[in-house]
Order: C-alpha cells, then structure tokens, then sequence
C-alpha cells in the first residue's frame, strides 16, 4: 500500500475508534445534568445515586473519547498536509473555534465537576455539568459544520491557488452541516437511552435494585424512542439535501445506475459496480427513490451512468451501508416503542423477561447505526475530499513516506485496541457493579446551598 | 513583502497561545514526571493526581488552541510542521494519549500491580512530551531542512526523524524536561501537602542548579547557532525577555531558599513563560524558518490566511479568550487549597 491508502486507512481507524466513544459522550453528558438538577430540585438522594452511577460510566466513556480527538486535530496537517493548505483558510477557522468556544468549557468545567463535589454549593455543581454538556454537544457543532463544509463547500472562493473563505455566515448556515448535526445529537441520546436501557435490563433480570433501575429504565426509554425517532425525520431531510447537492452519494446510496422520472426503490438488490449495473432486483416500490430524493413521486434523479466514472464513489459499501444504516434504526424506534410500552403505568418490565434480554442485546445498536452512518457520508463522498472541489488522492502528504505511516498507523492499532479494550472492560466493570448506596465517602450529600 | 498588522496580531496570538500552553501544561507534565520519584507510596501518588486532576485537561486544551489557531491562521506552516515533523508528532500523541487515560484509569481497579502499571505510565508519559516539545521546538528555532517554492507550491523535507535528535536539539529537549520537572516540583510542594510537599520542595532547590546550567548553555547555543539573535541585534528593547527570563529564574531560588513555595512556583510560571517568549521573539516573523535558504523559510507573509479569515478569528479571539482566562482562574481559587494527606485517607478526593 502506498502512503494515501495507508493515511485513508489510518484516518478511518483512528475517526471510527474516536466515535465510538463520542456519542455517548453528547446523549449521556446532558441526561446526568438532568439527573443532577432533579437532585437539586427535589432533594430526592436517589436522584444523586443516578447521578453518580450514570456519571461514573460517563467519566470512563469521555477518557477515551478527549484523548483521541487530539489525534484527529494533528491529523490532518500529519497525513493531509495537501488538504490542509488548500482548504485551510475555510476548514481551520471552524476547528479552532471548536477549541476556543466549546473545548476549553467542556474540559475545564468537566475537572470542576468530578472534583468538585464537595466544594461547591449544590446548586453550582448542577449548573457545571450543564456547561460541560452544552460544551460537549457545541463541540460537535463546530466539528460537523466543518464536515459539513467537505460535504458541500459554500461561502468560499478559489484564489491564491487554494480555497479562500468569503463567507462565514454561510459557512455556519449550511445547511449539510445543520442537518448532519442535528441527526448527530439525536444520534447520541438514541445512544445514550439505549445504554440506560440495556444496562437497566440487565440489572432488572436480576433483580438488582430493581426500584433504581425501573426509574432508569423508564427515562431511557423515553429518550431512546423520542431521539430515534428524531434521528429518522433530520436523516430524511438530509436524504433530500444530499440529493440535491451531492448527486454521485445519492445514486451510489440507492445504487442507482439509470437516470430517470419516479423511480422505483427496490427493496433487494446488490449493486454490480464492473457493469454498472445490479445484480438482482426484487421488491419494487414505485417512485420511492424520488419521493426520498425530493419528497415528489415524479422527481427526476440522475444515475450513476450518466456520472463521470471517475467520479462515482465506491458503490456497494455506501449502498449497503446506507441500507444497514435505515434498517437498524427501523429496529431502534420498534425496540423502544415496546421498552416504553412495557414500562408505563403498572407495567411492569422486569415481567417481560424477553424484553429485557432484547435490551441488553439492543445497546450496540445505535453504535452500529451511528459507525454506518458516517461510512456513507464519508465514503459516499469519494472520490472527493471536499466534494468537487478537491480529490483525496490530491490532498495527502507528499512529505510522509508509506514507511512512516505503516509505523504510526501499526501504533495507533496497537494502542488505541489496548486502551479501547481496558475502557470497555472498564464500562462494563462498573455497570455491572451499580450504583454506590455509600455516598458519604464520594460526596458531602447535604451540600451547601 | 512586509507583513500586514493582521498577520502580525496573528503572530503575537499563536506565540501566546504556545507560551500560555507551556506554562500550564509545563506543570502536568512536570508533576507526572516527577512523581516517579517525590511520591513514594499509593497516598502520595494520589495527592499528585488529585493536585492536577482538575486541572490538567483544561491545560491541554491550550495545544490544540494552538495547534487549531495555526491551521487556521497559518495553513501553510501547519500542513508543513506536522507533515514534516511527522514521527515526532505521532509520538508525541500516543504520550498526550496515555497521560490522559492514565489518571483516570489508575483508580479504578483496586489491586496494587494494575496502579503500579499506570503509575509508571503516567511517568513515561509525562517525560516523553517534555522531551519532545524541546526537540520539536529546538528544530523549529534551528530551521528544519526544507526547501519550498512558494509560487509552485512544491515543498520539499531534506530532514527525517533521526535528523531531528541534532545536538541543540537535544540540549532544547533537555532544557524543557528539566524546566517542566522543577516547575511540576514547585507546583507539587504548593498543592500537596507533609512529606511530599517537603520532597517536592527540596528536589526542585536541587534540580534548580542543573536548571540554570542547561539555561546557560541554552542561551548561549541559541545566540550563536539559530537565527534567532537577529531580531536582538535589531531591536535590542528584546533584551527585556530573556533579562526577565533570568531573573525569574534567580528569583526562583532566592524564594525557595526563603521557604516560599507559592512565590517560588509563580517565578517559575514567569521563567517558563518568558524564557518561551524570548524565543519566539526572536523567531519573529518566521513561524518555521528553514536551515537550507532563507527564502524556503514559512513566515507569517507567505503562509498566512486570508485578510478575511483572519479578521474572523481574530474576532473569535477577543470575545472568547477573557472569558476563558476568567473561568480559568475562577477554577484555580476553587481548587487552590492543597490536597492534603488527610484528605486523600478519607477519600475526600476522587482518585
């Protein structure tokens, strides 16, 4: 492999391995603030046993997750230095924004918060964990806005042989950005309520502090229905917004090779990319495509036929991908209709063994979902980097040897597989042990208000 | 070409933001560092963390405010910096990443050879940065061997890895290691307290000395190896740096010798900050000079962004860096009070 496949590679390790952590990091940080404030209003301690439950795996979770973003950031001048003097100017602006208005809060009052327990008064405390999770999910509005950027390059202008901002404003209005941002926070809740929900249905089979665990099922379940729910109405706009800016990612998502008025999605099929062509196709619901593509039966969508071929991104990753993608997110909503169902009123969910032992397996699901999602943005985007305006090929290193990439890509799969498998061991140690009844050692329970 | 008022704001505020990182996260890495051998049992390892466990991640964010400022105001000298300095930098990050998982790791598995493990990892980890820091910044002083055609955009790197271990390099790299461990030392005797705080403040007396060597010898190797010495010989109002450099460090000594800790540490926030801000002053205008010609150097006229981009963030960074300095130091009276061996017995502290 050469260095621009190994870099391609290595930015994918080390992006999918940072965003198995991040998610949860968005979902999560905001239902703890939630947890707490109830804790503050009603004076309720086992609000507070939430609290420190729910923030202890949060804590774990977030290690990992800070400490590789610093990879990300260095990335891009180590592997795409040709991308970052092209595009930097636009793409910079965004990401030192993130460090400087969101970044810095979300580290900052995070130290405050887990040392902070016994001096501050409670009310201050509460509000510290809503600043670091308003940080959190602001960082990642910085962060998709540049994505989004790469997505559909807006506000700029070609000139001093590279991209030149001329816009902010648009920039921060764009809509592939706004779109993608808003999936991605309810992404994460989807997330986070899955979590509580599968390690609430674990405790629950067992009957551990069922009292707790039937509280958390509950606020899980919720969240969970309502942010998949969410997730599916935002990535339908966005399926309209891709249509319409990135064509060759729409065609490739649907594998649709022929151009044409109210096209029919097939619900089976497999692309045959070397004849441009699918292998099969069966199920056929008329004019679906075009219903996705621009919410009108009759809409014309343009094929991947009557696109350049060297500019059609790989097709049967994103097609199945983005199919994988949709059919686990059809699960989630299903899943956590039923989990809500099951835990309202008198229901009572620890009954429903079945349903438990489904939530415990349902907890990787929005992971999954979330890891195919942004293989079809990304992947769906090739052969560019910053769609039509600049190619992958064109924007890596050409200072960094294939050499020296096999030597840090071998390190970051190394370290990141050591310290991922510590961290999840770790998860999974402490959600197994619940919540801590002793609150006096960790925290001075009656505060100072 | 003469630099324009934007790009020399933008110059003042990246050598800020790396003079600031310095001085903060100096003392993280110091204290790691030097944990390996002021603290000598599991109380006083966890009086370290718990000293600059609120701390710590906040600092850190000061690099990548650095690091994302470049490529936001200077995208040229980012892409070749990190590119160029390639294995240095992937080092460097596997450290940053072991450092941060490593407080928050050591805690949670209550058996003495998995805390033994971390506590080694926090060391390594905490020395490979400050070492590497130096390195990088020394070769950057230096001039990294490249030769670049700004009107064709080719850019070429005649250096490699090994080539970066030069001997004024290394001296830059041992400069900062022993900076930060006197600076984590003083930072240590203020925040803990008993034995540790005793051994903290007796180590940094002692390391103090070698300190001012390696400052001397840095100093001088600087003067006649780097080009930096121009920007002196020009504007000689420069001199005012590196004469508070010196005198902080002096003053350093003086305060430790008078049983003043606080002060002591606080002259060592003044030398590491000077002492970074006499060398950029002398890198001036360049952001990454080159040792082959002159004319392949990255200065902040040929590797700057846009008037309007620049504008941007320049904005961006007078509304928001007071109100980080602001928070920041209402977190530093928070948690001034030292972490005390009582405490950390009670369980008051959470590693």
């Amino acid at each position: 492999m050469d260095a621009l496949a190994l870099s391609r590679l290595q930015f994918a390790v080390t992006i999918m391995f940072h965003f198995i952590f991040v998610p949860l990091t968005l979902g999560l940080s905001m239902l703890v603030a939630w947890m707490e404030t109830r804790y503050v209003r009603t004076g309720d301690a086992s609000w507070l046993k939430a609290t420190k439950f729910w923030g202890k795996l949060f804590l774990i979770n977030f290690a990992l997750g800070v400490v590789t973003g610093i990879t990300m950031e260095f990335q891009f001048g180590m592997n795409w230095a040709e991308y970052s003097r092209y595009v930097g100017d636009v793409f910079g602006a965004p990401l030192a924004i993130e460090a400087t208005m969101a970044f810095f809060l979300e580290s900052v009052f995070l130290g405050v918060w887990i040392f902070g327990w016994n001096k501050l008064s409670k009310r201050v405390h509460a509000l510290v964990i809503w600043l670091a999770a308003v940080a959190t999910n602001l960082s990642a509005l910085w962060i998709i806005l540049a994505n989004g950027w790469m997505q559909h390059p807006v506000g700029y202008h070609l000139a001093n042989r590279r991209a030149e901002m001329t816009d902010f404003g648009a920039l921060v209005t764009n809509p592939a950005g706004l779109l993608a941002f808003g999936h991605q926070i309810a992404a994460g809740f989807a997330v986070a309520g899955f979590f509580i929900l599968g390690i609430s249905s674990w405790h629950l089979l067992r009957s551990r502090e069922p009292a707790f665990f039937a509280r958390s099922f509950r606020l899980g379940a919720v969240v969970a229905l309502v942010a998949s729910i969410l997730v599916a109405v935002i990535g339908d706009s966005q399926g309209v917004e891709v249509a319409k800016t990135q064509p060759s990612k729409f065609a490739a998502m649907e594998s649709l090779w022929e151009s044409g008025e109210r096209v029919s999605m097939n619900l089976f099929q497999w692309p045959d990319a070397d004849n441009d062509r699918n292998h099969f196709e069966a199920g056929r619901i008329p004019g679906l495509v075009s219903i996705l593509a621009f919410h009108d039966p009759d809409a014309r969508v343009t094929g991947l036929r009557d696109m350049a071929e060297n500019e059609r991104p790989p097709v049967w990753p994103t097609f199945l991908s983005f199919r994988l993608m949709v059919g686990i997110g059809m699960l989630m909503i299903l899943v956590s209709a039923l989990a809500l169902w099951f835990s309202r009123g008198k229901t009572d969910p620890a009954k429903a063994r079945w349903l438990l032992s489904l939530l415990v397996w349902a907890l990787p699901l929005p992971y999954l979902a979330i890891q195919l999602g942004w293989v079809v943005a990304e992947i769906g985007r090739q052969p560019w980097i910053v769609y039509g305006v600049l190619k992958t090929s064109e924007a890596v290193s050409r200072n960094v040897s294939a050499g020296q990439v096999w030597f840090s890509l071998g390190g970051f799969i190394l370290v990141y597989g050591v310290l991922g498998a510590v961290d999840i061991w770790l998860l999974f140690k402490y959600a197994r042990k619940g919540p801590d009844d002793d609150l006096s050692k960790i925290v001075n329970v009656t505060g100072r208000s | 070409m003469e630099a324009t008022a934007l790009q020399t704001v933008w110059f003042a505020i990246w050598a800020l933001l790396w003079t600031v990182y310095f001085s903060l996260d100096g003392f993280v890495l110091g204290s790691g560092l030097m944990s390996g051998i002021l603290a000598r049992n599991d109380t006083e390892r966890r009086q370290v963390i718990n000293a600059v466990g609120p701390v710590w991640d906040g600092n850190e964010v000061w690099l990548l405010t650095a690091g994302g400022s470049t490529f936001a105001a200077f995208p040229l000298a980012y892409s070749l910096l990190f590119s160029n300095l390639y294995t240095a930098f992937f080092l460097l990050l596997v450290a940053l990443i072991f450092r941060g998982v490593s407080f928050e790791f050591r805690g949670k598995v209550d058996n003495p050879g998995w805390k033994r493990l971390w506590d080694r990892v926090i060391v390594v980890s905490s020395f490979l940065p400050a070492l590497l820091f130096g390195v990088a910044f020394g070769n950057i002083f230096e001039g990294l061997k490249m030769r670049n055609d700004f009107s064709t955009d080719v850019f070429t790197f005649q250096g490699g890895f090994l080539g970066l271990l030069n001997p004024y390099a290394l001296l830059a790299g041992l400069l900062f290691l022993v900076l930060f461990a006197v600076h984590g030392s003083l930072y240590l005797s203020v925040k803990t307290d008993g034995e540790l705080s005793k051994r903290a403040a007796s180590v940094a007396g002692a390391l103090w000395w070698v300190l001012l060597g390696l400052a001397a010898a840095f100093l001088a190797a600087t003067w006649f190896a780097t080009g930096l010495a121009s920007n002196y010989r020009t504007a000689p109002a420069l001199f005012v740096l590196p004469a508070l450099a010196v005198a902080a460090l002096v003053s350093q000594k003086l305060f430790l010798s008078r049983g003043a800790p606080g002060r002591a540490f606080a002259a060592s926030l003044a030398t590491v900050a000077t002492l970074v801000a006499s060398c950029l002053a002398g890198l001036f205008p360049y952001l990454l000079p080159s040792s082959l010609d002159k004319a392949s150097g990255l200065s902040i006229m040929n590797s700057s962004s846009s008037p309007y981009t620049l504008t941007i963030m320049t904005v961006v960074a007078c509304l928001f860096v007071p109100v980080i300095v602001a928070y920041k130091i209402w977190v530093y009276r928070t948690f001034r009070a030292p972490v005390t061996v009582a405490e950390v017995g009670e369980g008051r502290h959470p590693y």
